[in-house]
């Protein structure tokens, strides 16, 4: 077993998922790559959607492989730290919104 | 200003450093396929070309810039240069053949003292297409270059030039502090005189390179946001973004190892080889001539000091269309670059 549980070598060896499952992990790499291909949002914009999504679930990963990407899809440096930066709103924002959940207990329980 | 890795005398100028480089290490421990294992499966080892379309001419290693990615290693410093004789040589091959096309490369190829020689002289011969490969500042670089839009246009030049993103900081990275502005001002010229312009044959083509150890994007979803953004921005125009990979030759392969990028970035290019890719590597339809007249098959080559085949002819004093399209063309890992995803040549990608 290897001494931490990510490796960076691993990103590389993902479609090996299909080893152990191969009919599932050929319906999961179909789907995935038509959800890249340029529809309706622009191919940029979707990697920019991933790498957002990729710093909310916090997976290395995924953020290494999607800031490859946006730069390969023409992305600006100030464009990836924003799609960062709507993660942590989303993030911060889904907290303190339940601020207000806190806010009528309060009003409740108080005299 | 930077110095050329050959006047920092690295060690990385030297080809054969370079050339042990891309057969060692991964490719040596068998850790990745070499080049010629990959193809091998595809039927095209030996790599052979088709018809030769392009004559591709590098006039000299000297430029006004120092991009970092560049796989010439061209600066200020380099005083390799191409004379009239070595010119006429060239003049008189496309004078006796079909060949269609000459492909004017360097460094900064307008500044070589007998460059607009050779465009005119080119033109009298009756060449069907020259491509200037222009880096847009040598126009603002000085007085005497200022005209050089006129004398394309009168010669009837196709432009072809490197700007590698539509915003000012990518682009001054890679190729200097204040290039950006100073390629939108060229590129105003070009456009106020016709080129790039709806309407007009003048041609006028961008090249996109990557800005670091990635593969370049969709060619044509970039060439899309080029066009809306330049412009929408600059109010500039131009006809086709080609898209190049980095080859891992000479300024970019020495990025690539001092970032410790070298290994992913190889690892990548393999993992992206596109067998569709091989039939249209620009070898197959091009020649590469070097400032003092040797042939290679293509300006990477040229750069690793792989002369095409012996038997071929090498210099073109020796010039034999027949002999260089049996030849069998020289290929390393560098070769790799031009068969990743969608391929990549000087005309951009190629499947
Ligand atoms: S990439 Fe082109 S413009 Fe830049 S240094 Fe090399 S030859 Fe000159
Ligand atoms: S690097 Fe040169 S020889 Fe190799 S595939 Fe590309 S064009 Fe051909």
């Amino acid at each position: 077993m290897q001494k931490t549980y990510y490796d960076p070598a691993d990103l590389k060896k993902f479609g090996d998922v299909a080893e152990f499952q191969p009919e599932l992990a050929k319906k999961f790499f179909d789907y995935y790559g038509d959800v890249f291909k340029e529809g309706a949002l622009t191919a940029r914009e979707k990697s920019l959607i991933a790498l957002a999504v990729s710093h909310a679930i916090q997976c290395p990963y995924c953020i290494d492989a999607y800031t490859s990407d946006s730069l390969e899809k023409g992305a600006t440096e100030q464009q990836m730290m924003e799609a960062v930066h709507v993660t942590t709103a989303i993030r911060g924002g889904a907290s303190l919104v339940h601020g207000v959940q806190m806010m009528n207990k309060v009003k409740k329980l108080s005299m | 200003m930077i110095k050329s890795l050959k006047a920092q005398h690295h060690n990385l100028s030297d080809t054969t450093t370079q050339l042990k480089i891309l057969s060692n290490g991964i490719f040596g421990e068998g850790r990745l396929p070499t080049f010629r294992k990959k193809i091998e499966p595809l039927n095209e080892f030996p790599l052979k070309p088709a018809e030769i379309e392009i004559f591709q001419v590098n006039v000299g290693y000297m430029c006004n810039q120092v991009c970092k990615h560049c796989h010439v290693d061209a600066g200020p410093d380099r005083k390799e240069i191409m004379t009239r004789e070595t010119m006429q040589l060239c003049l008189d091959i496309m004078k006796n053949s079909n060949i269609l096309t000459l492909d004017l490369t360097g460094g900064a190829p307008e500044m070589n003292p007998d460059f607009r020689w050779f465009v005119e002289e080119a033109n009298k011969i009756g060449v069907q297409e020259i491509i200037v490969r222009s880096n847009l500042t040598i126009i603002l670089a000085n007085p005497k270059y200022y005209d050089l839009p006129q004398f394309f246009r009168k010669n009837n030049v196709r432009v072809v030039s490197s700007l590698p993103f539509y915003q000012p900081d990518k682009t001054d990275r890679q190729r200097g502090e204040g290039v950006f502005a100073k390629s939108i001002e060229a590129l105003n010229m070009l456009n106020k005189i016709g080129y790039g312009m709806p309407g007009t044959d003048l041609t006028l083509d961008l090249v996109y390179n990557p800005g670091g150890a990635f593969l370049p994007g969709n060619q044509a979803e970039l060439e899309r946001d080029f066009k809306k953004e330049l412009k929408g921005h600059y109010g500039i125009e131009f006809n086709s973004l080609f898209t190049i990979t980095n080859l891992p030759i000479s300024r970019f392969l020495e990025f690539l190892i001092r970032t410790e990028n070298y290994e992913e970035y190889m690892e990548k290019l393999v993992a992206s080889f596109n067998p569709a890719a091989v039939k249209g590597v620009m070898c197959r339809n091009t020649i590469s001539v070097d400032y003092d007249g040797y042939m290679y098959d293509c300006d990477f080559n040229q750069m690793l000091g792989l002369k095409v085949e012996k038997t071929a002819g090498q210099h073109i004093r020796d010039f034999d269309l027949k002999k260089l399209e049996n030849r069998n063309i020289v290929i390393s890992q560098h070769c790799y670059g031009c068969t990743a995803g969608a391929g990549s040549s000087c005309q951009g990608t190629v499947a």
